[in-house]
């Protein structure tokens, strides 16, 4: 029994302790769920000098949110959830008369030519009170985009046989490779030019 | 020789517990790469409203989070009960919130600050009032891209 010549060795008994300890820190201050919402786009400030481009009237859709969360849409009351559906209704219409440069040759709308001429030039006008809760203008803002999202999905569905919302995501998400997504850009924005999102937001009115 | 050939007593021997550390290592750097540390600690209300059309916030590293909301009940004396802005870890004025914007995109590499996204986490109690203040701050320092962080959910639940 005597004693081995050299250095003792460390016991390294309590290196599970120690890692164990690390860990449980880890565990508890991890948080790997991913944000989610709505992404938009604000207005640049317009230089003062320019002036704003003439827009006929019958392609703005006007949506007004009062201080009670109340709709104000083209001037009717209107709840908010018949709001996609009109918004649709407004987008798709496609009322220039067959021939002009503005016919909308894969439009499904009433074609009324009262209301818009063409996805592309169809603007909506969003207008809210400072009092108006945030979760009521999540809302509209949610039906408005989800009146965007279904109509690209009903073209992607025609063009590609698949649907827009699921390529744009595959397309945003890091993992997908280059080549995929070169591929999905082209289809992406083709879509997104059938139907752009003109979503204008006007100044919040004060009263 | 004879210092080796000594282990044999015939008893079960004991499982070896050599690797643990090992393993336990494993999880640990596994958790170590995920980890996303929390930045501040909320000072105010944070329940997001919901909403079914939304897109994931890839890239955290490519964000900028500004949190709205009623101050919690510990700083309900001191802030009062409206609705507040959090920039980091103290409540701020809209004023404030462009020179907040500008700061953040400075500490950002080169390469992503045109890219930068800005988060709203807002309380859906919180009125439009005070968030037209903020956007129009943004806008004033050109921070165009903006994300209405929610849940995923059904958006007529907001209306209850």
């Amino acid at each position: 029994m005597a004693r081995r010549a050299g250095a003792p060795e460390v016991s390294a008994g309590s290196m599970a302790d120690i890692a164990f300890l690390l860990l449980i820190f880890f565990l508890v201050t991890t948080t790997i769920e991913t944000d989610a919402g709505l992404d938009r786009m604000l207005p640049p400030m317009e230089p003062p000098t320019e002036e704003p481009p003439i827009i006929k009237q019958k392609n703005i859709f006007t949506v007004n949110i009062n201080r009670n969360g109340q709709l104000l849409v083209e001037d009717e009351i209107l709840s908010i959830n018949d709001l996609r559906a009109k918004a649709i209704e407004f987008l798709d219409n496609g009322g220039a008369p067959s021939g002009s440069p503005d016919y909308c040759s894969y439009c499904k709308g009433k074609r009324n030519p009262e209301s818009s001429d063409n996805p592309t030039k169809a603007i909506i006008s969003l207008k809210n009170d400072r009092e108006t809760k945030y979760s009521t203008y999540i809302t509209v803002q949610n039906e408005l985009v989800g009146a965007y999202n279904d109509l690209r999905n009903r073209e992607a569905k025609r063009l590609y046989g698949t649907d827009y919302v699921a390529m744009e995501a595959e397309y945003l998400n890091p993992e997908t490779t280059d080549d995929k997504k070169e591929e999905l850009k082209e289809k992406v924005t083709r879509i997104q030019g059938l139907f752009p999102q003109k979503l204008s937001e006007a100044e919040t009115s004060t009263e | 020789m004879s210092k080796f050939a000594k282990k044999k007593d015939g008893e079960v021997p004991a499982v070896s517990t050599a690797s643990l550390p090992d393993i336990v290592f494993m999880l640990l750097f596994f958790f170590m790469t995920v980890t996303v540390m929390k930045d501040s600690s909320l000072k105010v209300e944070n329940v997001l409203p919901n909403a079914s059309e939304v897109k994931k916030l890839e890239k955290k590293d490519r964000v900028i989070y500004i949190y709205v909301g009623k101050p919690t009940k510990e700083y309900e004396k001191t802030f009062g009960t409206e609705p507040k802005i959090q920039l980091n870890d103290k409540f701020s004025s809209p004023s404030e919130v462009g020179d907040y914007i500008l700061m953040e995109r400075a500490k950002k590499p080169q390469e992503l600050q045109n890219v930068l996204t800005t988060a709203l986490k807002v309380d859906k109690n919180a009125n439009m009032g005070i968030i037209s203040d903020i956007k129009q701050e943004l806008r004033k320092v050109n921070a165009l891209k903006v994300n209405y962080t929610t849940y995923e959910g059904d958006a007529f639940n907001n209306l209850q």
